[in-house]
Order: structure tokens, then C-alpha cells, then sequence
């Protein structure tokens, strides 16, 4: 039986044995930023397709565009990029580029106004989600040879269908979309006449401070510098992001120095990681806002007095000062703080009182039920919780349905929500982006399918509001326009079927040896060529 | 054959006796025997009282706990198990975590017990069905069958949740699908193995029609390998609720399911560690307990596992 | 299979996710949400559909993944391996203590050693084991720092040891690279122990039944009359014996961990096919989820197969 026994050693053996690890290194590579963060929304880098958070984070250290912002001076607002710069016609309908010299792509190509023209001409002709920004303009794939041109090796001009206001153009040609890439490297990898959309989905031809050196579509993302970079070669020769949905997982690889930066962490987390030896908590304001809308389909939602009664009965400081606590900031308009044109008045603050008066006053004195529905986020199931007991206070029963966030955006977009709890970025840094979705409605009807307007989705005709709003992206005085959306945004405030709640504060851990990282405020995205350790 | 009640203090005797007046009589002394071999094991005794005592609580569970389930105090968020109010902690919304617990286990039982009615009739229905018919309606049932073996069960689960929608119904309608088969494989081996016997050929020549056989002679001979198996899957039923509920995909906000509950500590769990850990410890305790009353149990229907 | 394949196809058309969404994102217009719609093939009849799809599948092309913009197969022949290693690992570390810990609980029956044995099934039987992990990570990697975090290597070791097998630990091995072996032992260890724990539960119970069920042979008694030494009797005689249905019980628990992993790789960031089969469901990818669920159903059948090979090369009652 001895045999026995020596097996049973043998095996507490083999399980001590497993239970003994390597310790963990304690410090990523010198010419290295390793960050952890959530890529899991990427689908494509084609910048003329790509349209997610993640996505612009990666676009804008490949991709050159015509205008930039610098980040070291983000307030400055755009300024000189691959175009060193730029005449305006007197009617204010052209635009004349005159392109930076000896700049070239990663391919070794130098970059001209034909890339320029080719670029510009290939987003609005493959016309993806996000070619809106450029099509708005009046391009379409009809008029890009007339409308998008390079009329000498460094000069393209563009022609709008009718004035705009100069910084609303050159604000859109900052977004992602407005990625120049490299014409001759994309026409060789053209399949089918796709304009190389198949290979630049996972392939890139910038000019910028990075390519790509791989992409492991939920796993991670590396970018290897381009040394001959036209503002300098990047002090990190390799940038890693790993896709780590936790925020706890990403807290702990940040503690043991395996991560330089975690992208993705919760209050609790940041409140953990503050004070640490070595490890130091930035905020930075983004353009992100947190809403609740109201179907105006359901009658009882179209009630001024009952919507006005549900924006009171929103704890708004109690979810910043307790599970949102660092990450937003209360916010009550439709553009975000740093816009032009935005207003941070905050008239509504919780009061159940006034909620069960206004809605009293209504002639729902007992309240009513009513289905709100919220994608499964913790985040956001917190949100929901908080509003289902609040609500609950003045007789409102809230039915909460969580689903995954395609879901519940199917459902939102077919207008079949009673409330629903959303989050909307800026697509461009013009105050227009979330002016045209949250205050435009040109066509109420089921038919029209403006979905890509939330006005829309919630059925909120508004004729009127609609037509100031389009009046003032023509405006080219700037304090003007400002004026302008600072009243329509205190009108909407008031009856609009959006309580807008906060907007995000991101907070990034970061090991304290990693300097000048930019995550690109409110109106772009990171940048990682400035960034050193 | 009607039994008058027998002596009290006879009853002990009456119920071990070896022999029995009548079928019932037989039937109860079997069960007492059973029971008495089943009390001698500490272990399942153990495991019995945990669940007697989920029972009590799931059933009191208003009278018993201290706090309303739901009442959210954002001020007293995340407070530590022992401190003043909150036995067990309470979590990211200022909920008492133990009353939340303490309705959970209605959550839990209510679960396991529609899953163990849907599945194991479901597979019952299929098995003898397919056992006793034979020929084609055997091939097909039994493919069928094999179908869904084949299917990575949690992915199954979730595929239909993801269809149908979240919550519990549909979690309990997902579980069961996933949970179906391997009872089909039970009854069809038991069925074929009855199929042929004497005494079914004997009911048959009394003139009972196929529904009569299956339902009245065989479905009983196959109840007890069924139980065994079903008090063994309990556990697994809870892991695999909560394993939904963990991933969202079970009951929803504000419900305390368990596993949402882990789900929800989760993000705490590095400076609250109580969050997570106290549903954690929960299912823990009842899955264990519904194992050790299963591995009793076999030790007690299933003499080949016995252990005397 | 053709079965399996129905039944996802079809769970994947009845889901409320609307693929085309997953596509186009939240602000497409109508025009370029119908030109995507139409670009999939979502107009044409389901059977129609289903039709092209087997086509394809027997090509062995299983489409695009909606999600990822790569196609099926590749990204399966990326994260199979990573399950793959930690199946295998875990398997392995159930098989080397499950099997003695089984055969001296049933040899030693009703001692200490078999009620523990028995109770260390249990729990294992009982335990959430994403909750375990959830804590295993924070106590070993958080506070002790004994293993390595979650994923598969430290971040900034990736893409250095060249893919061959898709299985770090073998791919550095062969590369003679141990630093990274190391590193990818620290990582593995933990989930691996976590489902290795489950499997020795598993096959600790099965070794013993059939342990004892062999031990009250009349063959044993003949042996131990015989005077052979019991441990003779046990190795020779009753183990040689059990190992056919013990292959089985093995194989079927590898299954389970191959295809039963999603929590413990969702927890351990762990890219493996489990996460990927999930994700993709979630985002209603079901290119990816019928793929990844088809190389798991056929994996499945093969290990199936492959025991009953084995069990009637073994047994010379099938023979």
C-alpha cells in the first residue's frame, strides 16, 4: 500500500508545484506604451468607414488629415496638417488647400493633393455610416469630380453647394473621415472596384506617426512608429492596446506595472489606484452625454407636465456624488462643455415634491407604468435602477428591459421604446453634430426613417426648432452663432423629450513615468506620438 | 386493501416489517428503510437541513428580512458585513446585501424547481417514447437528441436567451433545452430494458393501448434513476442560472438573483470584496447542499454506488 | 451535424439583433442600412440562405465575421488553440491527481482519505467557478502576485515567439524562448488549476465507481487468494481493467472543458473559442457563432468516436 500513499504525495505534489508561479515583471519596456482599454467596438480602420470610439483612437496616429488639432494645445482649435494652408472664396462656398511639402507615406509615396483628392472623393462615394459628415456639404458621388478637386500636384480645392460657416467645414474634415491615405498603395490592393475598402479594413497607408502592426480583432492592437514622421519620429516605438473589458482586471495589471495605462476604470477602482506608489489618476473632459428620452408616441410621455415632472425627478446628484462619482459631470444641455455655443445651466436638481405637483397637474396623480429600456452595461443598469427609484417616489412604476446594446438600438431606431437610457458622442467638433440629431426633426412620419436623428427616434415633431437649428450652421460670425445655440439649446432644455443628464469625465490610470498623454478632450481622439516616459 | 391507521407506537415496527400487508403498506416501509439508511449518512444530513433551511427563508423571507430588497440608500453605499444595519454589507446602491440574499433564494428555488418540471418530463416523454415505439420514431427522436448533446450546453443556453430575450422565464426555458437530453437517454435505456419484460407483455394482452403502458407501467419503473440524476443536476442548474444571470442574460435589475449580484460586485471586488463574495458564498452553499443530498440519495436508489 | 448546423442557423435568424445594425452602426441612414441588408443576402428566402451557408461550409468556408471584418475560419484558427491549451492543461492536471486520488478512495473506502476525496468532488461539483476565479485572480495575482494576470502572456511579450501551433507554451518551447514559456506557465496555471479541479472532480467520482464495482469481482478475490500482492491485485488486475471506461470518462470531460470554458475564459480574459462563440452571439455575428459552434460540435464527435475506437480496441468483449 506504500504505493499508494507515495500517489497521493505524488499528487499533492504536482497541485503545490502548479500553485507556484512566476512572480509578474514589474516594469513594461522603455520605448513601449502598453495600455489596456476596450477595442472590442472596432470593425473596420478604413477611415472612411470606421466610426467607433476605439477606431478614431487608432485612425488619428495613422491617418494625416488636411486640418488638425495639436495636443498639446487642443483649445487652439484646428490648425495646419497635411495642408500648411488655406484660402476661402468670397462667396464662401471654396475652399483652396495649399498642401505641406515633402511629407510622405508610410509606403515611402510622398503625399500630394491627388491623395487628397482621392481620399475625400473615395469616402463620399463609398458612402458608409459615416459619410454623412462630408456629404452634408452637398458632395455626392455625382459631383465629387466637379466639387473635390486637385487643380495642381499641391493645391485641391472643395466646393460646398452653398456658404457654411468656414470652422463647421473644416471642424468635419478633422474627423476620422477626413483620413488622407495613399492613393496608389490603396489602388493596388483594389478588389472588385471597392476602392480598397477589404484591405484597408485591416491594412493601413498613412502618413501619420504610426502604422499598424497588427490587429487581433477583442484582443489587441499594435502600432509601430513611423520614424520618418514629419513632425519628428515618436518616442514610443510601440504602442500595445489590449482589450481588457474589466475594470478591476485592468486596475490589477496597472498595480503590478504590467500596463502603463488603464483606460476603462470605475470610481471604485480610481478611488483604489489614487494615492498609489508610482501610479497617478487623470480626468479628462470628453464629449460624451448621458441621456434619457421620452417616446412622444406613448401619450402619457407627450405630457409637457409629465416630462417636465420626470426631469425633476432625476437624482442627478446623487448618482455623480455616488456610482458616477469622477466620471461624470452633471450636464444639462445637448452640446457639451468646451463647444462653441454651449450653455452649462443646470435648472433641474431632484425634487419629488415637485414632480408628484407637476404631475398631478397632468392628471396622473398616481403615477403611471411605463417600460424604459437600458442595455446591459453596469454603468447604465445603475443609471436605470437610480431613475426606477426615483421615479417610483412619485407613483411612477418603471419597467426596466436590459438587452445588449444592438438590441436595444434596434429597438430604439424602430421607435417601440417607451424611455430609453442613451449615451451620445459627438461625431465632429462642431456644435452642429448634436444640434442636427437633438434638435432636427424634418420629417416626423414612420416612413421618412430619419433614423440617424434622435428627434426622430422619439418622434418629436419639431418643425420650427429644426429650421433655427439648419439656420445656424450658415452663420459664419462666430459669436453669433454661438448666441444662436445657446437659445435653442435653453428652449430645448425646457420641453424637449430629452433629459440630458451628465456628460463624461474619462479618468485614465497611469504609471506615473509616461508623460503628455492626450486623450483628446472633448472633441478628438488620443494621441500617442507626444507621449513619452 | 384499506389500511386503518396503525398504533403510534407501533408504527416503527409496522413500517419495518418484512411483511407487508399491502401495496401501500409495502411502498411506505420501503421509503422508511430508505430514509433510515439516508438519516445514517451525516453528510446528506447536512446537506438536507441547508436546504430545509433555503426552503424557510425563500418562504419568510419578508417577516425574515431586515431590510426592504430594493430600498436603494446611495449614502450608505458599500458598507462592510458587521457594521451597523448591514449584517452582511450592502452593495454599490446602498441595498442590504443579506435581504437581498435572503429574497435571491426565492429566485434560486424557483428556478430549479420549473427547470427539474420541464426537463426531465420533456426527456421522459422523448426516452420512452422512443424506447418502446423503436424503428423510425426511435432514429429521429434519438438524433434529435444527439443534436443537442453535441452543443456546447452554456452556448445552447445562451443562443436561445439571446433569442428569445432576457429574464427568468426564458432562462429557465433555455436551461431546461440544454437540460432535456441526457434524461431522454435514461428513459430510453430504462424503456428498453422494460420493453420486452413479461409483466408488459401481460398488460399488453390485457388489452392496454401503447399511451396506457407508457404512461401507467413504464413511466413509474423510471422515476427513481430520473430523481438520482435530478438532485445530482440541481446543482449544476443553479450554476448554470447564475452563470446567466452573471452574464446579464438572466433576471433583471433590481431582482437579486445571485448571479447578477456576483455580476454586479464584480467591479467592487478589489476594495469590496464582500459584494461579490456573499452571493458567491450563497450559491456555493446550496449547490453543495443539493449535491450532497443527491450523492445520499444514490447511495440510497442506486445500489451499485452503495456504500454497504 | 447538419442538424447542429440547422438549429444555429436558425437560432441565429430568429434573434432580435439585427446583423445589419452590427454593421452599419448606430447613425446609418436608411439608404446605407439597406444597401448593407442587401449586400448579406437577408432578402432572399431563410432556406435559400441556409442553402448558400452549407455550401459554403462544406467548402470549408464559414463566411465573414460581421464583427470582426476577418473570416470565420481564420479567427477560429487563432483562439481554437488557446482553448486548446488550456483544456488540454487542465484535463491533464484532473487525469494526475483525479485518477489516484480516485483509486485510493475506493481501495481505502469509508477512511478519511475516502470521505475527502468525496467531499473535494463535491465542492468542486458545487462551486461557481467564475466566482472562483474571480477571487483566485485577486488573492494570487492581486495580492500575492504568485501567477500571472489575466490574458495569455504579458502584454508587451506579444507577437515575439512565431505561431506554429497557436499554443504559446508549445510555440515557445519549440522556439526555445523560456522566458516567455514562463511567462505563459504563469498565465495558464490559474485557469487551468480552475478547471482541472472541476475535471478531478469529475473523473475522482468515475475512477472510484468503477474501482469499486471491479473490486468486489470474484477475479480479485481468485487474485488475493492467490496471494498476489494487493498491490499487484489493484495495478495489474482491477486498474488495468477500469482504464477502457476510464478513456471514455477522460475524453468526455475534455469535451466539457473544450467547449464548457466561456466563464472561465470570459473572467481570465482568455481569447479562446468559448469568449469568441459569446461575444459574437451578443453582437449577433452569426457567421462566427455557427462556425464556432460547429468546430466545437464536430470536436465533440470526433472525441467521441475516437473513445469508442479505442474502447473496442481495448475491450476484448467487443472484439
Amino acid at each position: 500500500m506504500k504505493s499508494i500513499r507515495s500517489m497521493a504525495i505524488g499528487a499533492a505534489t504536482a497541485l503545490a508545484i502548479g500553485a507556484i508561479g512566476v512572480p509578474a515583471m514589474a516594469e513594461t519596456p522603455a520605448n513601449m506604451l502598453v495600455i489596456a482599454g476596450q477595442i472590442d467596438d472596432i470593425t473596420t480602420l478604413d477611415p472612411a468607414q470606421s466610426f467607433e470610439f476605439s477606431g478614431s483612437d487608432i485612425s488619428r496616429n495613422i491617418y494625416g488629415k488636411l486640418v488638425n488639432f495639436d495636443p498639446k494645445d487642443l483649445d487652439a482649435g484646428y490648425g495646419p496638417d497635411l495642408a500648411e494652408s488655406w484660402t476661402v472664396s468670397d462667396d464662401g462656398k471654396t475652399i483652396t488647400f495649399k498642401m505641406r511639402e515633402g511629407v510622405k507615406f508610410h509606403s515611402g509615396n510622398p503625399v500630394t493633393a491627388k491623395d487628397a483628392e482621392f481620399s475625400l472623393r473615395r469616402a463620399v462615394t463609398l458612402n458608409k455610416t459615416p459619410s454623412f459628415i462630408l456629404t452634408q456639404f452637398g458632395f455626392n458621388a455625382d459631383n465629387v469630380e466637379q466639387t473635390i478637386v486637385a487643380t495642381g500636384p499641391m493645391t485641391l480645392q472643395i466646393t460646398t453647394d452653398r456658404r457654411y460657416a468656414i470652422s463647421f467645414v473644416l471642424n468635419c474634415l478633422t474627423a476620422t473621415i477626413g483620413g488622407i491615405v495613399d492613393s496608389k498603395l490603396v489602388m493596388e490592393n483594389e478588389v472588385d472596384g471597392d476602392l480598397g475598402n477589404t484591405w484597408l479594413r485591416n491594412n493601413t497607408a498613412g502618413s501619420g506617426a504610426y502604422r499598424l502592426g497588427s490587429w487581433k480583432a477583442n484582443e489587441s492592437i499594435t502600432l509601430i512608429s513611423n520614424p520618418d514622421f514629419y513632425l519628428g519620429a515618436p518616442a514610443m516605438e510601440r504602442v500595445v492596446v489590449r482589450h481588457i473589458l474589466e475594470s478591476s482586471t485592468q486596475r490589477l495589471l496597472l498595480e503590478k506595472g504590467d500596463i502603463d495605462i488603464a483606460r476603462n476604470l470605475n470610481p471604485e477602482d480610481v478611488a483604489g489606484v489614487s494615492g498609489k506608489e508610482g501610479i497617478v489618476v487623470d480626468s479628462e473632459l470628453r464629449g460624451r452625454l448621458m441621456y434619457i428620452a421620452f417616446n412622444q408616441k406613448n401619450e402619457i410621455l407627450a405630457n409637457p407636465k409629465v416630462m417636465e415632472a420626470m426631469k425633476y425627478l432625476i437624482d442627478y446628484e446623487g448618482m455623480k456624488n455616488s456610482f458616477l462619482k469622477g466620471q461624470y459631470t452633471i450636464h444639462q444641455a445637448f452640446l457639451p462643455r468646451t463647444y462653441l455655443g454651449a450653455i452649462s445651466d443646470t435648472p433641474y436638481s431632484l425634487d419629488i415634491a415637485k414632480g408628484k405637483t407637476l404631475l398631478a397637474e397632468a392628471g396622473y396623480p398616481d403615477g403611471f407604468e411605463v417600460g424604459l429600456i437600458v442595455r446591459e452595461a453596469q454603468e447604465r443598469l445603475e443609471i436605470g435602477q437610480s431613475l426606477q427609484n426615483t421615479f417610483g417616489k412619485a407613483g411612477i412604476k418603471v419597467n426596466i428591459t436590459v438587452g445588449t446594446a444592438k438590441q436595444m438600438l434596434a429597438v430604439y431606431r424602430a421607435r417601440q421604446h417607451d424611455i430609453y437610457l442613451g449615451a451620445w458622442g459627438p461625431d465632429y467638433p462642431d456644435p452642429n453634430t448634436n444640434a442636427a440629431t437633438f434638435a432636427v426633426n424634418q420629417d416626423n412620419r414612420d416612413e421618412a426613417g430619419l433614423t440617424g436623428q434622435l428627434a426622430w427616434r422619439n418622434s418629436w415633431d419639431i418643425p420650427k426648432m429644426s429650421e433655427d437649428t439648419l439656420a445656424a450652421v450658415v452663420e459664419n460670425d462666430r459669436d453669433v452663432r454661438a448666441k444662436m445655440y445657446e437659445a435653442i439649446q435653453r428652449d430645448h432644455q425646457k420641453r424637449s423629450p430629452f433629459a440630458i443628464m451628465f456628460q463624461k469625465i474619462e479618468q485614465t490610470g497611469r504609471s506615473k513615468n509616461v508623460q503628455n498623454l492626450n486623450l483628446g478632450g472633448a472633441i478628438t481622439a488620443v494621441s500617442y506620438w507626444v507621449v513619452t516616459k | 386493501m384499506s389500511v386503518s391507521d396503525p398504533p403510534n407506537q407501533g408504527l416503527r415496527a409496522w413500517l419495518l416489517t418484512d411483511a407487508p400487508s399491502s401495496r401501500r403498506h409495502a411502498r411506505l416501509a420501503a421509503w422508511y428503510q430508505g430514509w433510515l439508511s439516508f438519516r445514517a449518512n451525516p453528510m446528506t444530513m447536512i446537506g438536507f437541513a441547508i436546504l430545509l433551511f433555503l426552503v424557510f427563508i425563500a418562504a419568510f423571507a419578508p417577516w425574515l428580512a431586515p431590510h426592504d430588497p430594493f430600498a436603494q440608500d446611495l449614502a450608505a453605499r458599500l458598507q462592510p458585513p458587521g457594521s451597523e444595519n448591514y449584517i452582511l454589507g450592502s452593495d454599490g446602491l446602498g441595498r442590504d446585501i443579506l435581504s437581498r440574499l435572503m429574497y435571491g433564494s426565492r429566485i434560486t428555488l424557483y428556478i430549479v424547481t420549473l427547470v427539474v418540471i420541464i426537463a426531465p418530463v420533456a426527456g421522459l416523454l422523448v426516452g420512452t417514447v422512443a424506447g418502446y415505439a423503436g424503428g423510425w420514431a426511435d432514429v429521429v427522436l434519438m438524433r434529435i437528441t444527439d443534436i443537442f448533446l453535441a452543443f456546447p450546453r452554456l452556448v445552447l443556453a445562451l443562443a436561445f436567451v439571446a433569442a428569445l430575450g432576457a429574464g427568468i422565464e426564458n432562462a429557465v426555458l433555455a436551461i431546461s433545452l440544454t437540460a432535456w437530453p441526457p434524461y431522454a437517454r435514461i428513459a430510453r435505456a430504462e424503456t428498453l430494458t422494460f420493453r420486452n419484460s413479461d409483466f408488459i407483455h401481460a398488460v399488453r394482452l390485457q388489452g392496454a393501448g401503447a399511451l396506457r403502458i407508457i404512461t401507467r407501467h413504464i413511466w413509474p419503473l423510471c422515476v427513481s434513476s430520473l430523481v438520482v440524476r435530478v438532485t445530482l443536476d440541481m446543482a449544476g442548474i443553479i450554476l448554470a442560472a447564475a452563470g446567466l444571470g452573471f452574464l446579464g442574460l438572466g433576471a433583471q435589475p433590481p431582482t437579486p438573483e445571485w448571479g447578477a449580484m456576483i455580476s454586479e460586485g464584480r467591479r467592487f471586488i478589489l476594495d469590496h470584496w464582500w459584494v461579490a463574495t456573499m452571493p458567491g458564498l450563497a450559491i456555493f452553499t446550496v449547490s453543495l447542499a443539493f449535491n450532497l443530498l443527491g450523492d445520499g440519495l444514490r447511495d440510497v436508489l442506486d445500489p451499485k454506488e452503495g456504500s454497504n | 451535424m447538419l442538424g447542429l448546423l440547422f438549429v444555429t442557423f436558425f437560432i441565429g435568424r430568429v434573434m432580435p439583433v439585427d446583423p445589419v445594425l452590427s454593421i452599419v452602426g448606430e447613425r446609418a441612414t436608411k439608404e446605407i442600412y439597406e444597401a448593407a441588408y442587401l449586400e448579406l443576402g437577408l432578402d432572399k428566402p431563410l432556406f435559400v440562405q441556409f442553402f448558400y451557408y452549407l455550401r459554403d461550409v462544406v467548402q470549408g468556408d464559414f463566411g465573414t465575421s460581421l464583427r470582426t471584418g476577418f473570416p470565420v475560419s481564420g479567427d477560429i484558427i487563432r483562439v481554437f488553440p488557446a482553448t486548446m491549451e488550456l483544456a488540454t492543461l487542465g484535463t491533464l492536471i484532473g487525469v494526475f491527481i483525479g485518477v489516484p486520488l480516485g483509486v485510493v478512495a475506493a481501495v481505502r473506502r469509508g477512511t478519511w482519505i475516502d470521505q475527502f476525496a468525496r467531499v473535494a468532488a463535491l465542492i468542486g461539483y458545487s462551486m461557481p467557478i467564475f466566482w472562483l476565479g474571480l477571487i483566485g485572480l485577486l488573492v494570487l495575482y492581486g495580492i500575492l502576485g504568485w501567477v500571472g494576470g489575466p490574458g495569455r502572456l504579458d502584454i508587451y511579450y506579444e507577437d515575439i515567439v512565431p505561431t506554429v501551433t497557436g499554443m504559446i507554451l508549445v510555440d515557445s518551447a519549440l522556439d526555445g524562448n523560456w522566458e516567455i514559456f514562463r511567462n505563459a506557465l504563469s498565465h495558464i496555471i490559474l485557469p487551468a488549476s480552475l478547471l482541472g479541479y472541476y475535471s478531478l472532480a469529475y473523473i475522482s467520482r468515475m475512477t472510484r465507481s468503477f474501482m469499486l464495482e471491479q473490486l468486489s469481482a470474484e477475479y480479485v478475490i481468485t487474485a488475493r487468494v492467490k496471494g498476489l500482492s494487493e498491490r499487484e491485485v489493484i495495478w495489474k488486475h482491477v486498474f488495468s481493467n477500469i482504464k477502457v471506461q476510464l478513456i471514455t470518462v477522460i475524453a468526455l470531460s475534455y469535451a466539457g472543458l473544450l467547449e464548457g470554458s466561456v466563464l472561465t475564459e470570459i473572467i481570465f480574459a482568455w481569447p479562446g473559442i468559448g469568449s469568441y462563440i459569446t461575444t459574437s452571439l451578443l453582437s449577433a455575428d452569426m457567421n462566427a457563432v455557427m462556425g464556432g459552434t460547429v468546430v466545437v460540435g464536430l470536436v465533440f464527435v470526433c472525441l467521441n468516436i475516437f473513445s469508442d475506437l479505442l474502447y473496442k480496441f481495448f475491450d476484448p468483449r467487443a472484439k
